[in-house]
């Protein structure tokens, strides 16, 4: 798993390597400047005759050694910054750009939700954690086997308490660990449902207040709050006993040095274990248990962020569900489009195909509409079109090519696809425009807006074509947001225009000029529009119905209403609106 | 002790810390545990003090041994000295371990109880909110209170907080101890402190400042991110893919460099603060060379008690007593960086706070409304009596200044009388509105985006005020009926359905908390619900999750028809979904709606040619004015703006 992460260190593999370096320096120089004091005071409290030649020296070399310390440290500090924060924004690079290849396959598996949690929230866990490993997780277990070492050197026979310490307090920092883990885990995604349940709250407050149900509401969550309390308490309070563990374990150390450590001082004559030997264990001491706890932090946090890791490897072990064949085939000769016997399942796993048996031929410049109830496979027969899903079965053809065989740039340059779920992007009006064509010109852009009935509502707008976009453009109207989708989708100058349902917020009558406008000024363009309005369609050279993933019957308007009764059926309903109703 | 250097003083720290916020944090943790808290900081400040003081015997230890060794004792000479000394240092010991276990259990269960007090706060204030609240402000602006800010805190209660105490605890402590031995090396330890906080002060604060950029990068990141991953199919559609990896590049590498700077500051601290008290420790050790060897008297408040009382002489500088200086002056250093590694979180925290409390701050919905609603029994000549039953007859009782009560039948007749409003002060969305809905009536307004729909049916159950005119409820002035009993009077069904995670049958109960399984039943099959209901793989007791994602958009609406359905109001408020769902779906919707709707007074906001037609009163709304009013036929026969709509253009959003 770590693998996968390693390759987007990349660049900073040398901060990265230069902090290791530094801390592994700096930690040679932390354990010595105590072992140097001890000399120092060992000097001072054994010399009878003080000379200040002799302090001045150890003096010297200790801020000698000090600044070595300080520089390691600060470079490291400095290189570990730049190594973590830089190894997260070529992982989160990483991953916006597996994103930016999925295809529709592969969107629709995962909620933009939950995409954008581990761009976000999983990749700062990550980054933590790497900062965590490259500082911490070598300068602990460094610190550690150091120290051991000085003690050991230092303290002779003192040494033997961390024998039996160090197994004690790392035993039971790891017990600690074990338990809480589990529990942190669950408690964790017990607060993500509780955090979505506010979510829900603040989304329906209008119901919330409408119904006045703010006291049923601030009794549910206030249950669920206390529930939640009680199970992270618990959690809390066994990785709580972290810290008196480790008094326990420093004090007992401590007592050890201070009364054998005295005895062996006074029995030996100072000769095996001396004064300064026993304040340099108790330093060490204290910084052997330091470093456990360090490590059982690191261990933690780790777990912790391991969730997370596994999210993010999920997004990048993604592989694209469609790819450019090699030699693709890069122009596009007309809009002629043919389904030959397609039948298509979104996935394999799928009892039954979304589309079966269709059969279809479409001549370069016609207009075709499609209507259907929800769940005929309307959609899914457009988005072949272009290629946004690979047939299952059959194959579909564009300009007489099969569509699998076009780089997908070129397929999807010339086929325009207005979604179902459109979208403006923040920006101004002229930048969402753009999106259809780079480079398009101010002329290109009112052309276009002409012709999708934009126009005229956008000169409106004080700021004109300038004007801001918000977010999902909530500050234009449904109508408005669509109209500006086609202009969007017209300035690509396409061969095939496919509008999803796309004038459902346009009034009728903006509805009829846009079709007339589609007729006399894209005439070579073909044309697929899908309604739920008969009269968006009515006038098509070719009408699909569609039902259940196939299509029930085509034809012109006046064949179907004389042969296809789901057609005569929408048409009644549409027409004649709600007289039948009484 | 003129120079009271806590590290609670830092300079880095008092330019950004907003302390009244701090203060309001501390009062709240005091108010909420009054008695564990005092508790749990008396054991920090014992347990703080008591690991302190093993310096003063471990350092008479070590002066005992080394006289004994120079004087060439044996063990059985020295040990009554020492081990009474080691049995006081295992007491305290003892007693340390004690405070400290109780502390982290206490502070583990004060912080989760504390940040569920401060959860609920947040929640039940924001329940009181006005809907201009959730009107004005980004959801996800909401929601990260109760995440980011939230958790913010978490890391002050339990870890910045208590380590800010003891931190202060020792270092005074250790303090008073260092003054009691020598005065002089006190000052050189507190020279070299100065240094250091002035230092970390500097960095910490040049840390925090990044750290707040760093957030606000973090959130561009985000909601360019957001943005993005909700429109990855348009973006695919457009092949537009190159592009917007070359935007988020961009995004993210500005993101890096404020990361990658905040963090190294950060970083930088601890060995800065280390280092500087290393050459502490050496400057201590020179000094106290100086001192022991050139024999200069020692100031000291133990001396000087000696000195006062019994006119001694100051001493000389021992060798004990300068080795200890060298151990406290570690722990000094230790002390105030483990406080300095605080300050990030400590400033998060406290714009955190900042921002749960500007939520909590927020003015609730007033309601100084009196007349309430209650269950009648109307007797053959019309006579109200208040009742506790429930049965079928609901009354205003009204309450008036002289103490008289009266009671109004509920009858569902709504009247708005010249009304003016707008959502800001000096921006009007409705002009001079009058609209009269008799018990039974259905009003439709139709009407452009904008026009000001939605915004009288606002104003019905006082979502927001009106700023002109009456609006008047079976004769009563809806400013005078409690809020909660004018809701519950109303029923709404919304064009975004809104579903709670729980059962169907929880979600079609919300209605009426009280009703029963089969009146819940009841209403699902009155609104034409419980055909799909019953066809779900659990019925009623399917669960719905995630704003119901596993229902299509018409079998949503359809329960939330059965929620209204169930309160069984007097009075609806309808607004039609727009979004296109098949023709025979929206006929079902359509069936369940007119159920609905049967005998009560209905305001709905039309989109459908069908309920346009059936209504009894249509409001034509341009631009907050009510142009065209009148019957189906009646404004077709008027050939206004109604005719034309109806007619040729039927744009009704």
């Amino acid at each position: 798993m770590f693998k996968k992460f390693l390759k987007s260190v990349r660049e900073f593999k040398l901060p990265s390597i230069l902090t290791l370096i530094f801390i592994i320096a700096e930690v040679v120089i932390e354990v010595f400047i105590p072992f140097t004091t001890a000399k120092l005071i060992n000097y001072i409290q054994t010399t009878a005759m003080l000379e200040m030649a002799v302090i001045a020296k150890y003096g010297i070399t200790l801020v000698i050694m000090a600044l070595l310390s300080l520089t390691c440290g600060g470079v490291a500090a400095y290189t570990c910054a730049k190594a973590s924060s830089g190894f997260s924004r070529n992982l989160r690079q990483d991953v916006f750009d597996r994103i930016q290849t999925f295809a529709f396959e592969n969107i629709d598996k995962f909620s933009s939700t939950s995409l954008v949690t581990r761009l976000t929230t999983d990749i700062h866990n990550v980054q933590m954690s790497y900062m965590m490993i490259i500082r911490t997780a070598v300068r602990a277990p460094l610190m550690l086997v150091f120290a051991i070492i000085m003690a050991a050197v230092m303290g002779g026979w003192l040494a033997m308490s961390f024998a039996v310490l160090v197994p004690l307090l790392g035993f039971g920092l790891f017990l600690i660990s074990r338990k809480a883990m589990p529990a942190f885990r669950a408690v964790f995604r017990k607060y993500d449902r509780l955090n979505e349940s506010i979510e829900e709250n603040v989304r329906g407050m209008r119901v919330v207040k409408g119904f006045s149900r703010e006291d049923y509401e601030k009794k549910k969550f206030g249950i669920a709050a206390e529930d939640i309390c009680s199970d992270f308490t618990k959690a809390e309070r066994i990785v709580a006993l972290n810290s008196p563990l480790m008094q326990v374990c420093v004090y007992a150390n401590m007592v050890f040095v201070m009364l054998v450590g005295s005895m062996l001082v006074i029995n030996s004559g100072g000769a095996v274990v001396n004064v300064g030997h026993m304040s340099a264990m108790l330093t060490y001491g204290m910084q052997i248990l330091i470093q456990l706890m360090m490590l059982s932090m690191i261990y933690v946090m780790l777990t912790m962020s391991s969730e997370s890791m596994k999210r993010i490897i999920e997004v990048l072990d993604e592989r694209s569900a469609l790819t450019s064949p090699e030699n693709a085939v890069t122009t596009v000769k007309d809009g002629s489009i043919d389904f030959e016997n397609v039948n298509f399942k979104y996935s394999a796993k799928a009892e039954r195909f979304a589309l079966s048996d269709v059969d279809l031929h479409i001549d370069s410049g016609m207009t075709v509409g499609i209507l259907g109830g929800t769940g005929s496979s309307k959609s899914t027969l457009v988005q072949l079109i272009p290629r946004l899903y690979d047939v299952t079965e059959g194959c579909v053809k564009v300009g007489g090519v099969d569509v699998r065989e076009y780089d997908l740039d070129t397929l999807r340059g010339q086929v325009a696809m207005v979604l179902q779920k459109n979208l403006l992007f923040s920006g101004t009006i002229k930048d969402n425009l753009r999106w259809g064509n780079e480079n398009a010109t101010d002329e290109e852009m009112i052309e276009a807006c002409k012709l999708a009935q934009a126009h005229e509502f956008v000169t409106s707008f004080p700021d004109g074509y300038d004007t801001h976009i918000e977010q999902g453009g909530t500050n234009v109207s449904g109508g408005q947001k669509q109209r500006l989708c086609i202009a969007r989708a017209l300035l690509k100058k396409p061969k095939i225009l496919i509008l999803d349902d796309s004038t459902s917020a346009v009034d009728t009558r903006t509805d009829a000029f846009i079709r007339a406008g589609f007729k006399s000024y894209i005439p070579e363009t073909t044309k697929i529009i899908i309604a739920q309005r008969v009269s968006s369609v009515q006038d098509a050279d070719l009408i699909l119905v569609m039902e259940n993933g196939t299509i029930a019957a085509m034809g012109k308007h006046d064949d179907l209403l004389a042969s296809c009764d789901i057609y005569k059926e929408i048409y009644t309903q549409q027409t004649k609106g709600g007289e039948d109703d009484e | 002790m003129s120079k009271n250097n806590t590290p609670a003083k830092m300079p880095g720290g008092r330019r950004k810390i907003d302390f009244k916020m701090l203060g309001r944090v501390i009062k709240l943790l005091f108010a909420s545990y009054p008695r564990l808290l005092p508790i749990a900081m008396c054991c920090m400040v014992l347990s703080a003090m008591v690991s302190a003081c093993p310096a003063i015997f471990t350092q008479r230890i070590i002066n005992i041994v080394d006289v004994a060794l120079k004087a060439g004792h044996g063990w059985d000479v020295v040990a009554p000295q020492v081990v009474p000394l080691v049995l006081i240092l295992v007491s305290l010991y003892v007693l340390s371990i004690i405070f400290i276990t109780l502390q982290t259990q206490l502070m583990a269960y004060i912080t989760q109880g504390f940040l569920t007090k401060m959860r609920r706060k947040l929640f039940d204030g924001m329940q009181n909110l006005p809907i201009k609240y959730f009107d004005t402000h980004q959801h996800g602006d909401i929601m990260s209170h109760y995440t980011n800010d939230i958790d913010t805190l978490r890391q002050l209660v339990s870890q910045s907080l208590p380590s800010l105490l003891q931190s202060c605890t020792i270092v005074l402590t250790v303090l008073f101890i260092m003054l009691w031995s020598s005065v002089w090396m006190t000052l050189v330890v507190l020279v070299g402190v100065c240094v250091m906080i002035v230092v970390s002060g500097k960095i910490g604060g040049g840390s925090a400042k990044n750290f707040i950029k760093l957030q606000r990068n973090v959130g561009r990141l985000e909601g360019y991110v957001q943005e993005m991953m909700s429109g990855q199919k348009v973006v695919k559609v457009f092949s537009h893919e190159k592009k917007v990896r070359e935007e988020f590049a961009q995004i993210n590498e500005e993101l890096f460099q404020t990361s990658y700077r905040a963090n190294a500051f950060a970083n930088m601290l601890g060995p800065i603060i280390m280092n500087i008290g290393n050459i502490l420790y050496v400057i201590v050790a020179t000094v106290g060379g100086v001192f022991i060897l050139s024999e200069l008297p020692n100031v000291s408040l133990s001396g000087l008690g000696a000195y006062l009382s019994q006119g001694a002489a100051f001493g000389t500088l021992t060798i004990g007593v300068a080795v200890s200086f060298l151990n406290m002056t570690k722990q000094f250093t230790g002390n105030i960086n483990t406080f300095s590694q605080q300050i990030n979180s400590i400033v998060m925290a406290l714009a955190g706070a900042g921002r749960i409390f500007a939520l909590m701050d927020q003015q609730p919905e007033i309601d100084d409304g009196y007349v309430t609603l209650v269950n009648a029994n109307i007797d053959a000549q019309g006579n109200i009596t208040e009742t506790n039953e429930h049965t079928g007859h609901w009354a205003w009782k009204h309450p008036h200044s002289d103490g008289t009560i009266t009671y109004t039948e509920l009858k569902g007749d709504v009247r708005l009388t010249e009304v003016d409003f707008g959502y800001e002060e000096d921006k009007l969305v409705l002009h001079n509105v009058s609209v009269y809905a008799e018990p039974g009536q259905k009003v439709a307004f139709v009407g452009a985006t904008g026009a000001g729909k939605t915004t009288i049916t606002n104003l019905i159950n006082r979502f927001y005020d009106i700023d002109d005119g009456k609006i008047r409820y079976d004769g009563i002035n809806i400013n005078k009926i409690k809020k909660s009993d004018l809701r519950s009077s109303l029923g709404i069904v919304l064009q975004d359905t809104n579903l709670f995670t729980g059962t169907v049958m929880d979600n079609i109960r919300y209605g009426r908390l009280d009703a029963s399984d089969e009146d819940c039943k009841q209403a699902a099959k009155l609104s034409g619900a419980d055909d799909f209901i019953t066809r779900l793989p659990e019925g009623y007791n399917t669960l719905l999750t995630n704003n119901g994602a596993n229902l299509s958009q018409g079998q949503r609406q359809l329960i939330a028809i059965a929620r209204a359905a169930v309160a069984d109001p007097p009075v609806m408020i309808l607004d039609e979904a727009t979004s296109s769902i098949d023709t025979r779906t929206e006929a079902i919707v359509q069936r369940g709606m007119d159920a609905l709707m049967k005998g009560r007074t209905v305001f709905v906001i039309a989109h459908r040619l069908s309920t346009v037609r059936n209504s009894d009163v249509i409001m034509v709304l341009e631009k907050g004015v009510i142009i065209e009013r009148g019957s189906h036929d009646k404004l077709i026969e008027e050939k206004g703006k109604y005719y034309q709509l109806y007619t040729g253009a039927f744009e009704l959003e």
